[in-house]
Protein backbone atom coordinates (compact mmCIF):
# COMPACT_ATOMS: atom_id res chain seq x y z
CA UNK A 1 0.00 0.00 0.00
CA UNK A 2 1.24 3.47 -0.76
CA UNK A 3 4.93 3.56 -1.25
CA UNK A 4 7.19 1.03 -2.89
CA UNK A 5 7.38 -2.04 -0.76
CA UNK A 6 9.78 -4.83 -1.53
CA UNK A 7 8.99 -8.31 -0.37
CA UNK A 8 11.44 -11.13 -1.00
CA UNK A 9 9.91 -14.42 -2.13
CA UNK A 10 13.15 -16.34 -2.61
CA UNK A 11 16.82 -15.63 -3.31
CA UNK A 12 16.10 -14.12 -6.73
CA UNK A 13 12.36 -13.44 -6.71
CA UNK A 14 10.78 -10.45 -5.07
CA UNK A 15 7.54 -8.53 -5.07
CA UNK A 16 7.25 -4.83 -5.75
CA UNK A 17 4.08 -2.88 -5.09
CA UNK A 18 4.15 -0.05 -7.59
CA UNK A 19 1.76 2.77 -6.93
CA UNK A 20 -0.81 4.11 -6.31
CA UNK A 21 1.46 7.00 -5.50
CA UNK A 22 4.09 6.75 -8.18
CA UNK A 23 4.91 9.60 -10.55
CA UNK A 24 4.98 7.32 -13.61
CA UNK A 25 1.74 5.42 -13.16
CA UNK A 26 -0.30 8.26 -14.67
CA UNK A 27 -2.62 8.71 -11.78
CA UNK A 28 -3.52 6.26 -9.10
CA UNK A 29 -2.86 2.92 -10.74
CA UNK A 30 -1.37 0.22 -8.57
CA UNK A 31 0.61 -2.66 -9.97
CA UNK A 32 1.46 -5.75 -7.98
CA UNK A 33 4.62 -6.95 -9.69
CA UNK A 34 6.70 -10.05 -9.17
CA UNK A 35 10.26 -9.97 -10.45
CA UNK A 36 12.97 -12.51 -11.05
CA UNK A 37 16.02 -10.33 -10.80
CA UNK A 38 14.93 -7.43 -12.93
CA UNK A 39 12.64 -9.42 -15.25
CA UNK A 40 8.90 -9.26 -14.83
CA UNK A 41 7.32 -12.56 -13.83
CA UNK A 42 3.82 -11.45 -13.03
CA UNK A 43 1.86 -8.21 -12.98
CA UNK A 44 -1.56 -7.72 -11.43
CA UNK A 45 -3.06 -4.25 -11.92
CA UNK A 46 -5.20 -2.97 -9.08
CA UNK A 47 -7.72 -0.35 -10.11
CA UNK A 48 -10.44 1.52 -8.26
CA UNK A 49 -8.44 4.15 -6.41
CA UNK A 50 -10.35 6.85 -8.28
CA UNK A 51 -13.76 5.19 -8.29
CA UNK A 52 -16.06 8.15 -7.86
CA UNK A 53 -19.35 6.50 -8.71
CA UNK A 54 -19.90 8.47 -11.91
CA UNK A 55 -22.22 5.89 -13.45
CA UNK A 56 -24.45 5.79 -10.39
CA UNK A 57 -24.37 9.56 -10.08
CA UNK A 58 -25.52 9.90 -13.70
CA UNK A 59 -28.74 8.08 -12.81
CA UNK A 60 -29.62 10.93 -10.49
CA UNK A 61 -28.94 13.67 -13.01
CA UNK A 62 -30.99 14.63 -16.03
CA UNK A 63 -29.60 14.03 -19.50
CA UNK A 64 -28.19 17.56 -19.95
CA UNK A 65 -26.77 17.59 -16.43
CA UNK A 66 -25.10 14.20 -16.68
CA UNK A 67 -22.84 15.67 -19.34
CA UNK A 68 -20.84 17.55 -16.72
CA UNK A 69 -19.85 14.18 -15.28
CA UNK A 70 -18.44 12.99 -18.60
CA UNK A 71 -15.94 15.88 -18.49
CA UNK A 72 -14.33 14.30 -15.47
CA UNK A 73 -14.04 10.83 -16.95
CA UNK A 74 -11.10 11.34 -19.26
CA UNK A 75 -10.10 14.75 -18.04
CA UNK A 76 -7.35 15.13 -20.61
CA UNK A 77 -9.81 15.08 -23.51
CA UNK A 78 -13.09 16.26 -22.03
CA UNK A 79 -14.40 17.58 -25.34
CA UNK A 80 -14.52 14.14 -26.96
CA UNK A 81 -16.18 12.68 -23.88
CA UNK A 82 -18.90 15.30 -24.10
CA UNK A 83 -19.34 14.62 -27.79
CA UNK A 84 -19.53 10.87 -27.18
CA UNK A 85 -22.23 11.32 -24.58
CA UNK A 86 -24.18 13.87 -26.63
CA UNK A 87 -24.02 11.60 -29.65
CA UNK A 88 -25.42 8.69 -27.64
CA UNK A 89 -28.35 10.77 -26.37
CA UNK A 90 -28.90 12.27 -29.82
CA UNK A 91 -29.06 8.84 -31.38
CA UNK A 92 -31.46 7.74 -28.65
CA UNK A 93 -33.71 10.75 -29.21
CA UNK A 94 -33.19 10.80 -32.96
CA UNK A 95 -31.92 14.38 -33.08
CA UNK A 96 -29.73 15.61 -35.91
CA UNK A 97 -27.47 18.55 -35.05
CA UNK A 98 -27.26 21.36 -37.63
CA UNK A 99 -24.27 21.27 -40.01
CA UNK A 100 -22.42 24.17 -38.39
CA UNK A 101 -22.59 22.45 -35.01
CA UNK A 102 -21.25 19.28 -36.60
CA UNK A 103 -18.27 21.05 -38.05
CA UNK A 104 -17.55 22.92 -34.81
CA UNK A 105 -17.70 19.65 -32.90
CA UNK A 106 -15.35 17.93 -35.31
CA UNK A 107 -12.93 20.81 -35.01
CA UNK A 108 -12.91 20.93 -31.22
CA UNK A 109 -12.69 17.13 -31.05
CA UNK A 110 -9.54 17.24 -33.13
CA UNK A 111 -8.13 20.07 -31.03
CA UNK A 112 -8.74 17.84 -28.03
CA UNK A 113 -7.02 14.96 -29.77
CA UNK A 114 -4.02 17.21 -30.25
CA UNK A 115 -3.97 18.27 -26.62
CA UNK A 116 -4.42 14.70 -25.41
CA UNK A 117 -1.64 13.37 -27.62
CA UNK A 118 0.57 16.26 -26.50
CA UNK A 119 0.05 15.30 -22.88
CA UNK A 120 0.69 11.68 -23.75
CA UNK A 121 3.92 12.64 -25.54
CA UNK A 122 5.00 14.88 -22.67
CA UNK A 123 4.48 12.32 -19.92
CA UNK A 124 5.63 9.33 -21.96
CA UNK A 125 8.89 11.07 -22.85
CA UNK A 126 9.31 12.33 -19.29
CA UNK A 127 8.91 8.81 -17.92
CA UNK A 128 11.56 7.53 -20.30
CA UNK A 129 13.86 10.40 -19.41
CA UNK A 130 13.43 13.11 -22.04
CA UNK A 131 12.60 16.20 -20.02
CA UNK A 132 12.80 18.66 -22.91
CA UNK A 133 9.86 17.15 -24.77
CA UNK A 134 7.71 17.65 -21.69
CA UNK A 135 8.38 21.38 -21.67
CA UNK A 136 7.96 21.68 -25.44
CA UNK A 137 4.68 19.78 -25.51
CA UNK A 138 3.17 21.71 -22.62
CA UNK A 139 3.92 24.96 -24.42
CA UNK A 140 1.60 24.00 -27.29
CA UNK A 141 -0.94 22.38 -24.99
CA UNK A 142 -1.26 25.66 -23.16
CA UNK A 143 -2.06 27.36 -26.47
CA UNK A 144 -4.81 24.84 -27.17
CA UNK A 145 -6.27 25.32 -23.70
CA UNK A 146 -6.26 29.06 -24.29
CA UNK A 147 -8.17 28.50 -27.52
CA UNK A 148 -10.71 26.42 -25.59
CA UNK A 149 -11.03 29.25 -23.14
CA UNK A 150 -11.77 31.65 -25.97
CA UNK A 151 -14.31 29.25 -27.45
CA UNK A 152 -16.25 28.37 -24.31
CA UNK A 153 -14.70 29.93 -21.23
CA UNK A 154 -13.25 26.80 -19.67
CA UNK A 155 -9.84 25.26 -19.99
CA UNK A 156 -10.13 21.66 -19.00
CA UNK A 157 -13.64 20.63 -18.07
CA UNK A 158 -15.39 22.33 -20.95
CA UNK A 159 -18.97 20.96 -21.27
CA UNK A 160 -19.07 22.79 -24.58
CA UNK A 161 -21.16 20.48 -26.76
CA UNK A 162 -24.87 20.24 -26.07
CA UNK A 163 -27.35 17.52 -26.86
CA UNK A 164 -28.28 18.56 -30.38
CA UNK A 165 -25.48 21.00 -31.07
CA UNK A 166 -23.00 23.16 -29.24
CA UNK A 167 -23.43 25.77 -26.55
CA UNK A 168 -22.09 28.96 -28.13
CA UNK A 169 -21.07 29.93 -31.60
CA UNK A 170 -17.44 30.49 -32.49
CA UNK A 171 -16.46 33.92 -33.72
CA UNK A 172 -14.66 34.38 -37.02
CA UNK A 173 -11.55 35.84 -35.32
CA UNK A 174 -11.16 32.77 -33.13
CA UNK A 175 -11.45 30.52 -36.18
CA UNK A 176 -8.66 32.51 -37.82
CA UNK A 177 -6.59 32.18 -34.68
CA UNK A 178 -7.10 28.43 -34.65
CA UNK A 179 -6.09 28.31 -38.32
CA UNK A 180 -2.89 30.17 -37.51
CA UNK A 181 -2.25 27.79 -34.65
CA UNK A 182 -2.45 24.77 -36.96
CA UNK A 183 0.37 26.25 -39.03
CA UNK A 184 2.52 26.60 -35.91
CA UNK A 185 1.50 23.15 -34.75
CA UNK A 186 2.73 21.40 -37.91
CA UNK A 187 6.18 22.89 -37.39
CA UNK A 188 6.14 21.95 -33.73
CA UNK A 189 5.35 18.32 -34.51
CA UNK A 190 8.48 18.28 -36.69
CA UNK A 191 10.33 19.67 -33.70
CA UNK A 192 9.19 16.83 -31.44
CA UNK A 193 10.10 14.33 -34.10
CA UNK A 194 13.53 15.93 -34.38
CA UNK A 195 13.99 15.36 -30.67
CA UNK A 196 12.80 11.78 -30.54
CA UNK A 197 12.27 9.85 -33.77
CA UNK A 198 15.93 9.26 -34.56
CA UNK A 199 17.18 9.63 -31.02
CA UNK A 200 19.30 6.56 -30.22
CA UNK A 201 18.21 6.40 -26.59
CA UNK A 202 14.56 6.76 -27.54
CA UNK A 203 14.85 4.00 -30.13
CA UNK A 204 16.59 1.61 -27.77
CA UNK A 205 14.00 2.29 -25.07
CA UNK A 206 10.97 1.87 -27.32
CA UNK A 207 11.78 -0.48 -30.21
CA UNK A 208 10.75 -4.05 -29.48
CA UNK A 209 9.17 -3.07 -26.16
CA UNK A 210 5.61 -4.14 -25.46
CA UNK A 211 5.15 -5.92 -28.76
CA UNK A 212 1.59 -7.00 -29.43
CA UNK A 213 0.54 -8.69 -32.66
CA UNK A 214 -2.62 -7.73 -34.51
CA UNK A 215 -4.54 -10.83 -33.37
CA UNK A 216 -3.46 -10.42 -29.77
CA UNK A 217 -4.33 -6.73 -29.80
CA UNK A 218 -7.80 -7.54 -31.09
CA UNK A 219 -8.38 -10.27 -28.54
CA UNK A 220 -7.18 -7.99 -25.74
CA UNK A 221 -9.73 -5.41 -26.87
CA UNK A 222 -7.22 -2.67 -27.54
CA UNK A 223 -8.56 0.25 -29.54
CA UNK A 224 -7.31 3.55 -30.84
CA UNK A 225 -3.61 4.12 -31.55
CA UNK A 226 -2.70 1.13 -29.38
CA UNK A 227 -4.49 -1.13 -31.88
CA UNK A 228 -3.50 0.80 -34.99
CA UNK A 229 0.13 0.54 -33.96
CA UNK A 230 -0.22 -3.18 -34.61
CA UNK A 231 -1.49 -2.51 -38.12
CA UNK A 232 -5.23 -3.06 -37.63
CA UNK A 233 -7.39 -0.63 -39.56
CA UNK A 234 -9.97 0.29 -36.96
CA UNK A 235 -11.02 3.89 -36.62
CA UNK A 236 -14.61 4.74 -35.78
CA UNK A 237 -14.20 8.10 -37.49
CA UNK A 238 -13.88 6.17 -40.77
CA UNK A 239 -15.97 3.07 -40.12
CA UNK A 240 -19.04 4.62 -38.50
CA UNK A 241 -18.59 8.33 -39.29
CA UNK A 242 -20.24 10.73 -36.90
CA UNK A 243 -20.43 14.54 -36.92
CA UNK A 244 -18.59 15.90 -39.97
CA UNK A 245 -15.96 13.18 -40.30
CA UNK A 246 -17.58 11.82 -43.44
CA UNK A 247 -17.07 15.18 -45.11
CA UNK A 248 -13.42 15.75 -44.28
CA UNK A 249 -10.50 13.99 -45.88
CA UNK A 250 -7.93 12.32 -43.64
CA UNK A 251 -5.80 9.25 -43.39
CA UNK A 252 -5.58 6.66 -40.65
CA UNK A 253 -1.92 6.08 -39.83
CA UNK A 254 -1.02 2.45 -39.17
CA UNK A 255 1.99 0.82 -37.56
CA UNK A 256 3.65 -2.46 -38.52
CA UNK A 257 5.41 -4.10 -35.61
CA UNK A 258 3.02 -3.24 -32.81
CA UNK A 259 5.77 -2.08 -30.48
CA UNK A 260 6.05 1.11 -28.47
CA UNK A 261 7.97 2.88 -31.21
CA UNK A 262 5.28 2.18 -33.82
CA UNK A 263 2.57 3.39 -31.50
CA UNK A 264 4.60 6.54 -30.97
CA UNK A 265 4.90 7.10 -34.73
CA UNK A 266 1.19 6.40 -35.11
CA UNK A 267 0.22 9.04 -32.60
CA UNK A 268 2.61 11.58 -34.09
CA UNK A 269 1.10 10.98 -37.52
CA UNK A 270 -2.35 11.25 -36.01
CA UNK A 271 -1.47 14.66 -34.65
CA UNK A 272 -0.55 15.76 -38.18
CA UNK A 273 -3.84 14.40 -39.52
CA UNK A 274 -5.70 16.21 -36.73
CA UNK A 275 -4.23 19.56 -37.71
CA UNK A 276 -5.27 18.88 -41.30
CA UNK A 277 -8.82 18.02 -40.20
CA UNK A 278 -9.01 21.23 -38.19
CA UNK A 279 -7.95 23.21 -41.25
CA UNK A 280 -10.54 21.54 -43.46
CA UNK A 281 -13.24 22.16 -40.87
CA UNK A 282 -12.43 25.87 -40.74
CA UNK A 283 -12.32 26.10 -44.52
CA UNK A 284 -15.63 24.30 -44.99
CA UNK A 285 -17.40 25.73 -41.93
CA UNK A 286 -21.01 26.46 -42.99
CA UNK A 287 -23.15 29.27 -41.59
CA UNK A 288 -26.34 28.69 -39.68
CA UNK A 289 -27.81 27.43 -36.47
CA UNK A 290 -25.73 25.76 -33.79
CA UNK A 291 -28.42 23.90 -31.84
CA UNK A 292 -31.11 21.64 -33.27
CA UNK A 293 -34.78 22.53 -32.84
CA UNK A 294 -35.70 19.43 -30.84
CA UNK A 295 -32.75 19.73 -28.47
CA UNK A 296 -33.37 19.06 -24.80
CA UNK A 297 -33.95 21.98 -22.50
CA UNK A 298 -31.80 22.21 -19.44
CA UNK A 299 -34.90 22.77 -17.28
CA UNK A 300 -35.93 19.21 -17.99
CA UNK A 301 -34.77 18.89 -14.38
CA UNK A 302 -38.21 19.70 -13.05
CA UNK A 303 -39.99 17.28 -15.32
CA UNK A 304 -37.75 14.26 -15.21
CA UNK A 305 -38.31 13.11 -11.64
CA UNK A 306 -38.64 9.43 -11.11
CA UNK A 307 -40.72 8.06 -8.25
CA UNK A 308 -41.06 4.66 -6.75
CA UNK A 309 -44.77 4.13 -6.29
CA UNK A 310 -46.16 3.19 -2.90
CA UNK A 311 -47.59 -0.13 -3.98
CA UNK A 312 -44.28 -1.63 -4.94
CA UNK A 313 -41.27 -2.24 -2.82
CA UNK A 314 -37.84 -0.90 -3.71
CA UNK A 315 -36.42 -4.15 -4.96
CA UNK A 316 -38.98 -4.55 -7.69
CA UNK A 317 -37.60 -1.37 -9.17
CA UNK A 318 -40.97 -0.40 -10.57
CA UNK A 319 -40.85 3.19 -11.51
CA UNK A 320 -43.57 5.64 -12.27
CA UNK A 321 -43.53 9.26 -13.18
CA UNK A 322 -44.42 12.11 -10.94
CA UNK A 323 -47.86 13.41 -11.97
CA UNK A 324 -48.10 10.57 -14.49
CA UNK A 325 -46.63 12.64 -17.28
CA UNK A 326 -46.10 11.15 -20.64
CA UNK A 327 -42.64 9.88 -21.45
CA UNK A 328 -40.08 12.62 -22.01
CA UNK A 329 -37.64 10.40 -23.81
CA UNK A 330 -38.02 7.45 -26.13
CA UNK A 331 -37.86 4.24 -24.14
CA UNK A 332 -35.03 1.95 -25.13
CA UNK A 333 -31.35 1.41 -24.96
CA UNK A 334 -28.44 2.42 -27.11
CA UNK A 335 -24.73 1.84 -27.43
CA UNK A 336 -22.91 4.53 -29.27
CA UNK A 337 -19.15 4.80 -29.66
CA UNK A 338 -16.78 7.48 -30.87
CA UNK A 339 -13.08 7.57 -31.53
CA UNK A 340 -11.65 9.28 -28.46
CA UNK A 341 -7.91 10.06 -28.48
CA UNK A 342 -7.29 6.94 -26.39
CA UNK A 343 -9.52 4.55 -28.26
CA UNK A 344 -13.12 3.54 -28.57
CA UNK A 345 -15.18 5.46 -26.05
CA UNK A 346 -18.65 4.00 -25.82
CA UNK A 347 -21.73 5.10 -23.95
CA UNK A 348 -24.45 2.58 -23.23
CA UNK A 349 -27.59 4.31 -22.11
CA UNK A 350 -30.82 2.69 -20.96
CA UNK A 351 -33.78 5.00 -21.02
CA UNK A 352 -37.00 4.32 -19.14
CA UNK A 353 -38.74 7.34 -20.58
CA UNK A 354 -37.99 9.72 -17.73
CA UNK A 355 -35.66 12.68 -18.02
CA UNK A 356 -32.82 10.78 -16.39
CA UNK A 357 -30.80 7.88 -17.73
CA UNK A 358 -31.90 4.63 -16.09
CA UNK A 359 -28.39 3.31 -16.54
CA UNK A 360 -25.32 4.84 -18.07
CA UNK A 361 -22.41 2.54 -18.73
CA UNK A 362 -19.15 3.86 -20.07
CA UNK A 363 -16.92 1.68 -22.18
CA UNK A 364 -13.63 3.36 -21.31
CA UNK A 365 -10.59 2.54 -23.46
CA UNK A 366 -8.21 3.07 -20.53
CA UNK A 367 -9.87 0.34 -18.48
CA UNK A 368 -9.47 -2.15 -21.30
CA UNK A 369 -5.89 -1.03 -21.89
CA UNK A 370 -4.97 -1.59 -18.25
CA UNK A 371 -6.05 -5.21 -18.63
CA UNK A 372 -3.45 -5.52 -21.40
CA UNK A 373 -0.53 -4.43 -19.19
CA UNK A 374 0.29 -7.96 -17.88
CA UNK A 375 0.36 -9.34 -21.42
CA UNK A 376 2.53 -6.55 -22.80
CA UNK A 377 4.98 -6.64 -19.90
CA UNK A 378 5.76 -10.34 -20.25
CA UNK A 379 9.51 -10.90 -19.98
CA UNK A 380 10.40 -7.23 -19.89
CA UNK A 381 12.56 -5.30 -17.46
CA UNK A 382 11.33 -3.13 -14.62
CA UNK A 383 12.10 0.07 -16.53
CA UNK A 384 10.06 -1.15 -19.50
CA UNK A 385 6.94 -1.43 -17.35
CA UNK A 386 6.97 2.37 -17.16
CA UNK A 387 7.34 2.58 -20.93
CA UNK A 388 4.40 0.24 -21.45
CA UNK A 389 2.15 2.15 -19.07
CA UNK A 390 3.05 5.29 -20.99
CA UNK A 391 2.47 3.85 -24.44
CA UNK A 392 -1.00 2.58 -23.58
CA UNK A 393 -2.02 6.12 -22.63
CA UNK A 394 -3.96 5.43 -19.47
CA UNK A 395 -6.16 7.85 -17.58
CA UNK A 396 -7.44 6.59 -14.29
CA UNK A 397 -10.47 8.87 -14.10
CA UNK A 398 -11.88 7.02 -17.06
CA UNK A 399 -10.79 3.55 -15.99
CA UNK A 400 -12.14 3.73 -12.46
CA UNK A 401 -15.04 6.06 -13.24
CA UNK B 1 35.63 57.94 17.15
CA UNK B 2 33.28 59.39 14.57
CA UNK B 3 33.62 56.31 12.33
CA UNK B 4 32.73 53.92 15.16
CA UNK B 5 29.57 55.86 15.93
CA UNK B 6 28.45 55.54 12.32
CA UNK B 7 28.96 51.80 12.34
CA UNK B 8 26.85 51.27 15.45
CA UNK B 9 23.84 52.93 13.84
CA UNK B 10 21.12 50.44 13.10
CA UNK B 11 19.05 50.86 9.97
CA UNK B 12 15.67 49.21 9.78
CA UNK B 13 15.37 47.76 6.26
CA UNK B 14 12.24 45.74 6.88
CA UNK B 15 9.81 45.47 9.73
CA UNK B 16 11.76 43.82 12.52
CA UNK B 17 14.97 43.45 10.46
CA UNK B 18 17.86 45.79 11.06
CA UNK B 19 21.30 46.03 9.50
CA UNK B 20 24.50 47.75 10.58
CA UNK B 21 25.69 49.90 7.75
CA UNK B 22 29.06 49.01 6.32
CA UNK B 23 29.26 45.60 7.94
CA UNK B 24 27.87 42.15 7.20
CA UNK B 25 25.52 42.14 10.17
CA UNK B 26 21.77 41.65 10.09
CA UNK B 27 19.75 41.74 13.28
CA UNK B 28 16.46 39.88 13.27
CA UNK B 29 14.57 37.13 15.03
CA UNK B 30 15.26 33.47 14.38
CA UNK B 31 11.61 33.00 13.41
CA UNK B 32 12.00 35.49 10.65
CA UNK B 33 15.16 33.91 9.27
CA UNK B 34 13.71 30.39 9.34
CA UNK B 35 10.41 31.47 7.83
CA UNK B 36 12.21 33.41 5.13
CA UNK B 37 14.15 30.36 4.08
CA UNK B 38 11.24 28.00 4.41
CA UNK B 39 8.74 30.10 2.50
CA UNK B 40 11.08 30.58 -0.44
CA UNK B 41 11.70 26.92 -1.09
CA UNK B 42 8.37 25.15 -0.95
CA UNK B 43 8.83 21.70 -2.40
CA UNK B 44 5.51 20.06 -3.21
CA UNK B 45 5.10 16.36 -3.73
CA UNK B 46 4.42 15.07 -7.25
CA UNK B 47 1.12 13.56 -6.29
CA UNK B 48 -1.76 13.74 -8.72
CA UNK B 49 -5.10 12.17 -8.00
CA UNK B 50 -7.42 13.32 -10.77
CA UNK B 51 -8.22 16.20 -13.11
CA UNK B 52 -6.55 18.86 -10.97
CA UNK B 53 -3.23 17.06 -11.38
CA UNK B 54 -3.26 18.05 -15.05
CA UNK B 55 -3.58 21.70 -14.11
CA UNK B 56 -0.89 21.17 -11.48
CA UNK B 57 1.37 19.81 -14.20
CA UNK B 58 0.49 22.76 -16.41
CA UNK B 59 1.41 25.09 -13.55
CA UNK B 60 4.76 23.38 -13.19
CA UNK B 61 5.49 23.25 -16.94
CA UNK B 62 6.87 25.79 -19.35
CA UNK B 63 4.12 28.40 -19.62
CA UNK B 64 3.34 29.03 -15.95
CA UNK B 65 6.60 27.75 -14.48
CA UNK B 66 6.36 27.34 -10.71
CA UNK B 67 10.15 27.09 -10.47
CA UNK B 68 10.45 30.85 -10.40
CA UNK B 69 8.84 30.86 -6.94
CA UNK B 70 11.31 28.28 -5.72
CA UNK B 71 8.62 25.62 -5.97
CA UNK B 72 10.10 22.40 -7.32
CA UNK B 73 8.15 19.16 -7.52
CA UNK B 74 9.73 16.25 -5.69
CA UNK B 75 8.81 12.64 -6.29
CA UNK B 76 9.47 11.39 -2.76
CA UNK B 77 7.47 12.43 0.30
CA UNK B 78 10.72 12.37 2.30
CA UNK B 79 11.93 15.42 0.38
CA UNK B 80 8.68 17.33 0.25
CA UNK B 81 7.29 20.17 2.36
CA UNK B 82 3.87 20.55 0.80
CA UNK B 83 1.35 17.98 -0.34
CA UNK B 84 -1.09 19.29 -2.93
CA UNK B 85 -4.24 17.18 -2.82
CA UNK B 86 -4.97 17.55 -6.52
CA UNK B 87 -8.19 15.72 -7.20
CA UNK B 88 -10.91 13.54 -5.78
CA UNK B 89 -10.01 11.53 -2.71
CA UNK B 90 -11.90 8.26 -2.58
CA UNK B 91 -12.31 6.01 0.42
CA UNK B 92 -9.91 3.57 -1.15
CA UNK B 93 -7.30 6.26 -1.72
CA UNK B 94 -7.67 8.17 1.58
CA UNK B 95 -5.50 5.81 3.71
CA UNK B 96 -2.73 6.09 1.13
CA UNK B 97 -2.91 9.88 1.05
CA UNK B 98 -2.73 9.83 4.84
CA UNK B 99 0.24 7.51 4.76
CA UNK B 100 2.10 9.65 2.23
CA UNK B 101 1.38 12.66 4.43
CA UNK B 102 2.72 10.83 7.47
CA UNK B 103 5.94 10.03 5.61
CA UNK B 104 6.69 13.70 5.01
CA UNK B 105 9.08 15.34 7.47
CA UNK B 106 7.97 18.25 9.64
CA UNK B 107 7.15 21.04 8.99
CA UNK B 108 4.57 20.03 6.41
CA UNK B 109 1.69 21.79 4.79
CA UNK B 110 -1.41 20.67 2.93
CA UNK B 111 -3.02 22.45 0.01
CA UNK B 112 -6.48 21.25 -1.03
CA UNK B 113 -6.68 21.94 -4.76
CA UNK B 114 -10.06 21.88 -6.44
CA UNK B 115 -13.64 21.44 -5.33
CA UNK B 116 -13.25 17.71 -4.75
CA UNK B 117 -10.39 18.12 -2.31
CA UNK B 118 -12.15 21.06 -0.62
CA UNK B 119 -15.66 19.67 -0.21
CA UNK B 120 -16.15 16.62 -2.38
CA UNK B 121 -17.39 18.75 -5.25
CA UNK B 122 -19.96 17.27 -7.56
CA UNK B 123 -19.11 13.75 -6.45
CA UNK B 124 -21.44 13.38 -3.52
CA UNK B 125 -21.41 9.61 -3.76
CA UNK B 126 -20.84 6.47 -1.74
CA UNK B 127 -17.16 6.24 -2.64
CA UNK B 128 -15.89 9.79 -2.31
CA UNK B 129 -14.45 11.49 0.76
CA UNK B 130 -16.25 14.80 1.18
CA UNK B 131 -13.19 16.97 1.45
CA UNK B 132 -9.56 16.31 2.30
CA UNK B 133 -9.97 18.20 5.58
CA UNK B 134 -11.78 15.18 6.99
CA UNK B 135 -8.47 13.45 7.56
CA UNK B 136 -5.71 16.02 6.92
CA UNK B 137 -5.02 19.48 8.41
CA UNK B 138 -5.55 21.63 5.31
CA UNK B 139 -3.74 24.98 5.22
CA UNK B 140 -4.99 26.46 1.94
CA UNK B 141 -8.18 25.71 0.02
CA UNK B 142 -8.22 26.46 -3.70
CA UNK B 143 -11.72 26.27 -5.17
CA UNK B 144 -12.44 25.57 -8.83
CA UNK B 145 -13.16 22.57 -10.98
CA UNK B 146 -10.30 22.47 -11.78
CA UNK B 147 -8.65 25.70 -10.59
CA UNK B 148 -6.56 27.51 -13.16
CA UNK B 149 -2.77 27.32 -12.79
CA UNK B 150 -2.90 30.97 -11.74
CA UNK B 151 -5.25 30.02 -8.91
CA UNK B 152 -2.81 27.33 -7.79
CA UNK B 153 -0.01 29.89 -7.85
CA UNK B 154 -2.11 32.28 -5.79
CA UNK B 155 -2.86 29.53 -3.32
CA UNK B 156 0.81 28.65 -2.96
CA UNK B 157 1.69 32.32 -2.47
CA UNK B 158 -0.97 32.50 0.24
CA UNK B 159 0.69 29.51 1.88
CA UNK B 160 3.99 31.36 1.64
CA UNK B 161 2.37 34.32 3.37
CA UNK B 162 1.11 32.02 6.08
CA UNK B 163 4.56 30.54 6.63
CA UNK B 164 6.16 33.96 7.05
CA UNK B 165 3.82 34.62 9.96
CA UNK B 166 4.61 31.43 11.85
CA UNK B 167 6.27 31.62 15.25
CA UNK B 168 8.45 29.10 17.02
CA UNK B 169 8.05 26.34 14.47
CA UNK B 170 11.78 25.76 14.05
CA UNK B 171 12.93 23.76 17.01
CA UNK B 172 12.10 20.35 18.39
CA UNK B 173 11.24 21.91 21.76
CA UNK B 174 8.68 24.39 20.36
Amino acid sequence: MGQLEIEKLSETKFVLQMGPHHPATHGVLKLYTEFEGERVLKIIPDVGYLHRGVEKLAEYKTYPLAMTLTDRLDYISSMTNNIGYCLAVERLMDIEPPPRAKYIRTMVAELTRLSSHLLWLATHALDIGAMTVFLYAFREREQILELFEKICGARLTVSYPRIGGVRVDIKEEILEEIYKFTEIMLNRIDEYEGLLTENRIWISRTKGIGVVSAEEALSLGLTGPALRGSGVYYDIRKLIPYDAYSEVDFEVPLGENGDTYDRYLCRIQEMRQSTLIIRQCIEKMPEGEIVAEQALDIDILHQGKRKISAGDSLWSGFIQFVEEKEALMPVGEIYSAIEAPKGELGFYIVSDGSGRPYRMRVRAPSFVHISAIPKLCEGHLLADVITIIGTLDIVMGEADR
Amino acid sequence: MIEQKEIRELIEVNEGTKIIKGSNVILTTLDRIVNWGRSNSLWPLTFGLACCAIEMMAAGASHHDLDRFGILFRASPRQADVIIIAGTVTYKMAPIVKRVYDQMPEPKYVVAMGSCACTGGIFNTYSTVQGADQFLPVDVYIPGCPPRPEALMYGLLKLKEKITKEQGRWGSWK
